[in-house]
């Protein structure tokens, strides 16, 4: 087994000339050939595009010497716009769409001396739990490839874990970078909500959306949102507050830190290997000077059936756009059929069974008759949720972090929920609060099931306080090796 | 009315969304949008008396900007993804909508 690639040690093997941009990216691409064949991480390769841009990287190597991600392979989820490159939310609806501008977070990825390698699968509009709903196949988990990688941000998690390349962006709506990142054994990172714009984000539920980064190592996942996040003119959401220098926070010391764990919520649903492996971890936190105290979450159980009634209601809103009109899929009509009959069709023929789904329940519960009892009554509940959380970190309890498992369960068998959405759902028991009270949440790798599939630990944190998450998941790295871990299909 | 969908009311939802449903899906949907909501039964136990609703998580807003005129999409690459967009018109195309 080898040390898995870094951020930080291709980015400094390429700031000292040690290697190229151009090599390494030639390389990355190699390895992207030898493996996605298997793994099905990568919609889109865009091999010339990378090359002639590393290869500029180096021609101008003064100018990017101190650029923060100089010569770093990334990969994209296809959910987020690449000027000039397909991006397809891994829909029909969206298999020939080209962007004629690129997200933000791309943007800012390029100024930081990134190299864009190519754009990775998803559950189709990022909806679902196992990356099983793309359109174009599903995701394999590099570590048992019969299993899924979870979802949404399958492609990307794959793409980490499989040491492809040593960050790739995600998006979150209710657990869709953490879980993945958990599954598969890396770190992944969903910022405060309006810590990082989501311009050019194709918007699934836009309250709860959030982009982040999948990386091997809490210091990784650091640098790269130092990168990412900020506010921008383009995204009205997204918030004022000062970036810091996150990897700033790294100082190993937990002494004092207070981690609250919601006991009563655990009691039920958590996979016994997964139980203990959480106690674990929390036992070398405590050892590293960290309190641990109980706190209650009275609201939180709510949080499954209140997440698919807010997040249906706006993604219904926000798929409306797919009209057949100004871009994407049109599907065929005959010269008496009208405009209705093509609407109609297009959407029929260009989503997926669990996009109409949740066109369908989001389309109903706001409804004139309904929206009262529904999507009403779950805003009011999502409030509790989040009185809850500020209880939880408030004067009385004042948690400065609170610890769960990030998924109840190790990685599933591919095609074992896809026919039951509810059990499907549940896959995202732990993670969906963070998105409806709008708090940044971290999953970090923290152990294996007996038969080597990845656990991973959450911790979610105040609003804007990333910077204590990310500490405790470096000290908790520094203690333990399951970070450093490849799967057998990545040993190079 | 949850756990109780009819094809009929699932094809009224479904015109609302203007998607065209075959049978299947009708009798699917009738199934599971049904199942779904009877998980969402607990929610609306909850005494939510004088809680206000959160739409929104945020805090505080990003600060006006000045209204000026800046660039915004060229014609062409606002058409490039249309289909059958009239491009030499510079003009979108649906369907006739009036007989």
């Amino acid at each position: 087994m080898t040390t898995a690639t870094t951020i930080r040690g291709v980015r400094d093997a390429v700031r000292a000339r040690h290697r190229s941009a151009a090599d390494v990216c030639r390389e990355t691409l190699d390895r992207i050939a030898t493996l996605n064949p298997q793994l099905n991480a990568f919609n889109t390769v865009i091999a010339d595009r990378a090359i002639a841009r590393a290869e500029a990287l180096d021609r101008d190597h003064d100018r990017w010497r101190d650029a923060p991600l100089f010569g770093v392979p990334v990969a994209l989820k296809d959910n987020l716009c690449t000027r000039g490159v397909r991006t397809t939310a891994s829909s029909r609806m969206l298999e020939t769409f080209v962007p004629p501008y690129s997200a933000t977070v791309v943007e800012k990825l390029e100024a930081a001396g990134a190299v864009i390698v190519g754009k990775t699968n998803l559950d189709e509009f990022a909806m679902g739990s196992s990356t099983e709903n793309s359109a174009f196949g599903p995701t394999r988990n590099p570590w048992a490839l019969d299993r899924i990688p979870g979802g949404t941000s399958g492609g990307s998690a794959a793409a980490v874990a499989a040491d492809l390349t040593p960050l790739a962006l995600g998006s979150d709506t209710g657990g869709s970078i953490r879980q993945p990142g958990a599954l598969c054994g890396v770190v992944g990172l969903k910022p405060t909500y309006g810590r990082v714009s989501r311009y050019g984000l194709i918007a699934h539920a836009s309250s709860l959306d959030q982009i982040g980064p999948l990386a091997r190592t809490a210091h990784d996942a650091a640098l790269a949102l130092s990168v990412i996040a900020g506010s921008d003119p383009a995204d009205a959401t997204s918030a004022p507050e000062p970036v810091p220098d996150y990897t700033a926070a790294l100082t190993g010391d937990v002494r004092g830190a207070r981690i609250g764990i919601p006991r009563r919520l655990l009691e039920q649903g958590v996979d016994p290997e997964v139980s203990r492996a959480i106690d674990a971890a929390l036992d070398v936190l405590r050892s590293r000077g960290a309190t641990l105290v109980d706190v209650e979450l009275p609201h939180a159980k709510y949080a499954i059936p209140v997440y698919y009634l807010v997040a249906t209601a706006e993604a219904s809103s926000n798929l409306a756009r797919y009209d057949g009109v100004r871009y994407g899929y049109r599907a065929p009509t005959t010269k008496d059929q009208g405009l209705r009959t093509m609407y109609g069709k297009t959407r029929a023929q260009g989503f997926g069974p669990e996009v109409k789904r949740r066109i369908m329940l989001g389309t109903y519960v706001l409804s004139a008759g309904y929206y009262d009892a529904y999507y009403l009554k779950a805003q009011q509940v999502r409030t509790l949720i989040l009185r809850d959380y500020d209880e939880a970190f408030g004067d009385v309890n004042a948690v400065d972090a609170i610890a769960m498992p990030t998924s109840p369960t190790a990685a599933f068998p591919i095609g074992e929920r896809v026919s039951d959405p509810l059990q499907m759902y549940l896959a995202d028991v732990f993670t969906v609060s963070a998105n409806l009270v709008g708090l940044p949440a971290i999953s970090v790798p923290c152990g294996f099931t007996a038969g080597r599939l990845p656990i991973g630990l959450q911790l979610t944190g105040r609003r804007f306080d990333e910077a204590t998450l990310l500490r405790l998941a470096d000290a908790y790295e520094r203690d333990t090796e399951w970070s450093k871990q490849l799967p057998p299909i990545a040993s190079r | 009315m949850a756990a109780g969908f009819t094809r009929e009311q699932v094809a009224a939802i479904a015109a609302l969304a203007h998607l065209e449903l075959d049978g299947a899906e009708l009798d699917l949907f009738a199934r599971q949008l049904g199942d779904i909501l009877t998980a969402a039964e607990d929610v609306r136990r909850v005494d939510t008396t004088g809680v206000p609703p959160t739409a929104s998580v945020l805090t505080r807003h990003a600060s006006d900007r000045p209204d000026e005129v800046r660039p915004c999409l060229d014609r062409d690459e606002a058409l490039a993804n249309a289909p059958d967009a009239a491009l030499d018109a510079g003009l979108f195309k649906v369907p006739r909508v009036i007989g």
